[in-house]
């Protein structure tokens, strides 16, 4: 039987009534149309499922989205603010750290909640912080040159 | 003035945007009105006769529209090489591996799609199986395909000189194998299909491919649909790699569902259906004997190189082509001769995958090397720029260098990674190799036999003049073709890049083989110039006309014209201009008449402006039995060195740094040519340290999640340093070549060259795991 569920994305509150074994990944695709936090795995091994819980990553293939009821989630279409992008979106863009895409989103809010917790992260937090989103792509290496350079972007923001 | 507006820069990717802010497209994000869900039921034997498919319970399951199997299917057999068309769409009389498509359904929603799989029951009556090389070529072992007794599904002899003679006469004569294990695509984003048949009796199909042309082809055969009447749309694709270069299963299931249902079916593979489909990297064993002098001069290789295939061909034809081919350069070898079979087993079909049977022959080859300069006390550097071909050499099986930076990549890879200070100066348990390799900048020939054009472009003009449009069937897959043909649309034009909007990856655009064999910046990318200048020229013409300015005098740059010699009077051309374009606020300012005011011009004389262009290489090549395999208007090469560290315990090896030069001839966007040698690096050192496909007795994948199949994550990445070489490809438009599969040659033998040099054992086998390693050093010792 389908239970009310009561979300708050990017920044907007949605009832809805979901299947209890819904994820919150199969909710934010096929109920709320967004589309940004893709399927790689269904099991928590590639991170392309990754929005921001309260601030935090989590994989959303992972969380029934019954348990998440009444709390806040981010997902990479509530990053940009006004029509501009987040300065780690706009980084990712300037240091071609996106080949095909696909972990892009993932990535990004990973890269974003690391930041919003250590804003001055050496490459090797970086790396361990976007351990857990694979890219098969890029080889990483302009993904940890986009991170650090979004760091700086967003200190200057800060002063 | 620069020579360049657009070209040869860092501008940012014109996906980038939508890919950063999730509104960019891929299959799965597609829901269509009325979309049916597909699912397939997989074979879970590995080779049987099926005697009965009972499929009246998953009829009767209220939702399903449609159960189809090999009896009610088409029967077409299909494939990649005409020559080796060997599938079906479903299993007609038996199957082959665990995994190959028996039945497929669809229904009002995935759930009772697989419930109705589910449902449907199979008798199969085993025929005993085969799982490895030497399995399928055993006398009396199962017969796989009726038509390739012995289970060879080709065979390959070759010899370029004459290899017995010259090895008689050589001072040092090494024999050497070494085997790899199947590797896996590891794209993120799955195989993904909606197919959409509509009452005019057209198919649109929708599929994260990368080549709409060869699946138009492809689905059109099968379905006995004209080609016409398909039409195949690529959205944005989360990866490639070569496995989804062909039709896939999903693409003819959801044509076929969505034909007889007259709605639109939506598949999306599993993790595991994916690893499970594979067309992948096979597992290549191969034995080489080289001959080489006491001054290093190589002189002759004998390779023999056997190719677990899997149940079918896929592109194994080629790749087991390649693997002999690949070898010709980039090194003076005189002679060559070359064995090569690719076999059938009771496993997934292997396929082509970045480097394309060239990545396992290559690492063997460039050890080789090493040991020679081991043997004769010369330096490996010193070995390879004595033996390296230069632009203008053609190999011993006539492939023409007509561009080759192979010494200029050497050399930068040496002095960028300090080599002459390391080498053989590390401490215990420290290692640097090195290794080179080549690749081509597209096939030569197109898959099947045919004088298609390998590449057309269309640009439009808009009617105000301002902008233009890029159409191509050409596949951004994640390379960024996109931003490279928009970059060589703006130069060639004379405009600006953000004038550019390209639409791409759809058979209505244009006629385009796609994205594999490295093939698009140079062949597209020469259409895409072909089709801007000529629009161009178009508006020239008129401008010529109108000015009374001869055209030779005219260009286009940077969004203006250009007017060699004397400058006419524009002013009653930009009145007119303006008088069109009344209430407007951007006119036209300066002295220059802009290329938007040209454009309209040209508009308003002769209706829209559309320039077309096409590109087809020029007979290439030899004359011997496979001589189209490895041939391509242009090879681009690279060089690598490897640090590692090994834990003389655990025997683990970990990369330290790479440093990796890639001649590209000429870089139209110098981050995307980075990032293509990045990404190649990783996906070698994924095959080098921990990609393995493992099975079970019976072919079952046994690690088919990403987190048991280990591709590398950011903390198994070192830190790159990216060299981008340019020598300017005579062949290339504006001198481009290749780097998206070059640049992945030389990693794996650098890391191989890296552990001897740290621990003094040869790995045979790959992946470098810690128990490979050790086992070796106790060997050793």
């Amino acid at each position: 039987m389908k239970q009310r569920l009561t979300l708050k994305v990017n920044g907007r509150t949605e009832e809805l009534l979901i299947e209890p074994h819904k994820t919150l990944l199969q909710v934010l695709r096929e109920d709320l149309g967004l589309t940004g936090a893709k399927h790689g795995c269904g099991v928590g091994d590639c991170g392309s499922c990754t929005v921001l819980l309260d601030g935090e990553p989590v994989n959303s293939c992972l969380v029934l989205a019954l348990q998440v009821d009444g709390r806040e989630v981010t997902t990479i279409e509530g990053l940009a603010q006004d029509g501009k992008l987040h300065p780690v979106q706009d980084a990712f863009i300037d240091h071609g750290a996106i080949q095909c895409g696909f972990c892009s989103p993932g990535m990004i809010l990973t890269s974003k909640a690391l930041l919003d917790a250590n804003p001055h992260p050496d490459h090797k937090e970086i790396r361990k912080a976007i351990s857990g989103n694979l890219c098969r792509c890029t080889g990483y290496q302009k993904i940890v040159e986009a991170v650090e350079d979004a760091a700086q972007r967003l200190s200057g923001r800060r002063k | 003035m620069a020579k360049y507006n657009v070209l040869n820069s860092r501008a940012r990717r014109v996906d980038g945007p939508a890919k950063a802010t999730g509104r960019a497209v891929y299959t799965d994000d597609i829901t269509l009105p009325g979309m049916l869900y597909g699912a397939i039921l997989h074979s879970t034997e590995p080779h049987a006769r099926i005697l009965n498919i009972d499929t009246s319970a998953a009829e009767k399951l209220p939702g399903v529209k449609v159960v189809l199997t090999g009896k009610n299917a088409p029967s077409t057999k299909y494939g990649v090489s005409p020559a080796r068309y060997d599938e079906n769409v479903l299993a007609v009389d038996k199957v082959r591996y665990i995994g190959d498509e028996v039945a497929a359904v669809a229904a009002e929603d995935l759930e009772t799609a697989q419930k109705a799989v589910s449902l449907i029951k199979v008798d199969y009556e085993p025929l005993g199986h085969v799982l490895t090389v030497e399995e399928a070529l055993a006398p009396g072992a199962p017969m796989i395909h009726e038509e390739f007794p012995g289970n060879l599904c080709a065979e390959v002899h070759q010899e370029f000189g004459d290899f017995d003679s010259a090895i008689k006469e050589c001072d040092i004569v090494l024999t050497r194998s070494m085997t790899n294990k199947r590797q896996d695509g590891g794209f993120l984003e799955t195989f993904a299909a909606i197919a959409d048949y509509d009452h005019h009796g057209y198919l649109t199909l929708t599929s994260s491919t990368q080549s709409v042309h060869y699946t138009q082809r492809t689905v059109s055969m099968v379905t006995g649909l004209p080609i016409g009447k398909v039409r195949v749309v690529k959205p944005y694709v989360g990866g490639g790699f070569g496995p989804k270069a062909s039709a896939s299963a999903v693409d003819l299931i959801t044509s076929l569902l969505s034909i007889r249902t007259g709605r639109p079916v939506k598949i999306t593979l599993s993790r595991e259906e994916s690893f499970q489909y594979s067309r992948a990297r096979h597992q290549f064993s191969s034995e080489f004997t080289m001959g080489a002098m006491n001054d290093g001069t190589v002189v002759c290789l004998h390779n023999k190189t056997h190719l677990e295939g899997g149940a079918y061909s896929s592109f194994g034809i080629a790749t087991v082509y390649y693997a002999g081919s690949l070898l010709g350069g980039p090194y003076k070898l005189k002679h060559m001769k070359y064995d090569g079979y690719r076999v059938y087993t009771n496993k997934p079909a292997c396929g082509a995958q970045r480097g394309h049977g060239g990545v396992v022959s290559r690492a063997l080859f460039e050890q080789m090397l090493d040991m020679i300069a081991e043997q004769i006390g010369m330096d490996p550097v010193e070995l390879r720029l004595k033996n390296m071909m230069q632009t203008g050499d053609v190999t011993v099986n006539e492939l023409a260098m007509s561009s080759l930076g192979m010494r200029e990549c050497l050399e930068a890879v040496r002095d960028g990674s300090d080599w002459a200070h390391k080498k053989g100066q590390l401490p215990p348990g420290k290692g640097i190799g090195l290794a080179c390799g080549f690749f081509v900048s597209g096939a030569g020939y197109p898959i099947y036999r045919s004088d298609t054009y390998h590449a057309t472009v269309v640009v439009k003009l808009a009617e105000d003049g301002g902008t233009a449009v890029v159409e191509t069937g050409s596949a951004e897959i994640g390379q960024g073709s996109d931003t490279t043909f928009s970059m060589i649309a703006a130069e060639a034009l004379g405009v600006d890049l953000e004038d550019i909007r390209i639409v791409s990856g759809d058979t209505d655009y244009s006629v385009d083989l796609g994205a594999y064999s490295s093939r698009q910046t140079l062949m597209t990318g020469h259409a895409t110039k072909d089709a801007a200048e000529d629009a161009k020229r178009q508006v020239l013409e008129v401008i010529s006309q109108q000015l009374g300015v001869p055209l030779e005098e005219l260009d286009a740059f940077g969004g203006r014209i250009v007017f060699k010699g004397k400058k006419p009077d524009i002013k009653e051309m930009r009145t007119r201009y303006i008088k069109e374009h009344r209430g407007w606020s951007d006119w036209p300012q300066g002295e220059d008449l802009t290329f938007g005011e040209a454009a309209r011009m040209a508009y308003l004389e002769r209706g829209s402006i559309v320039g077309t262009g096409k590109y087809k290489p020029p007979k290439l090549g030899g004359s011997y039995k496979g001589a189209a395999v490895g041939t391509s208007p242009a090879y681009g090469c690279s060089a690598q060195v490897v640090e590692v560290t090994v834990d003389q315990e655990t025997g683990q090896v970990t990369i330290d740094n790479v440093t990796d030069a890639h001649d590209c001839g000429f870089a139209i966007n110098r981050t995307s040519v980075e990032a293509q040698m990045e990404g190649s690096v990783s996906m070698g050192l994924g095959e080098a340290l921990f990609e393995e496909v493992k099975f079970d007795s019976r072919g079952r994948v046994m690690n088919p999640t990403l987190g048991e199949y280990k591709i590398p994550t950011a903390l198994d990445m070192p830190e790159m340093k990216a060299i981008v070489i340019e020598t300017n490809e005579p062949n290339g438009p504006y001198g481009a070549k290749e780097v998206g599969e070059g640049a992945i040659m030389p990693t794996i033998p650098a890391v191989l060259n890296a552990v001897y040099d740290a621990v003094g054992v040869r790995i045979k086998e790959l992946p470098v795991s810690g128990e490979r390693v050790v086992m070796a050093l106790v060997e050793g010792e």
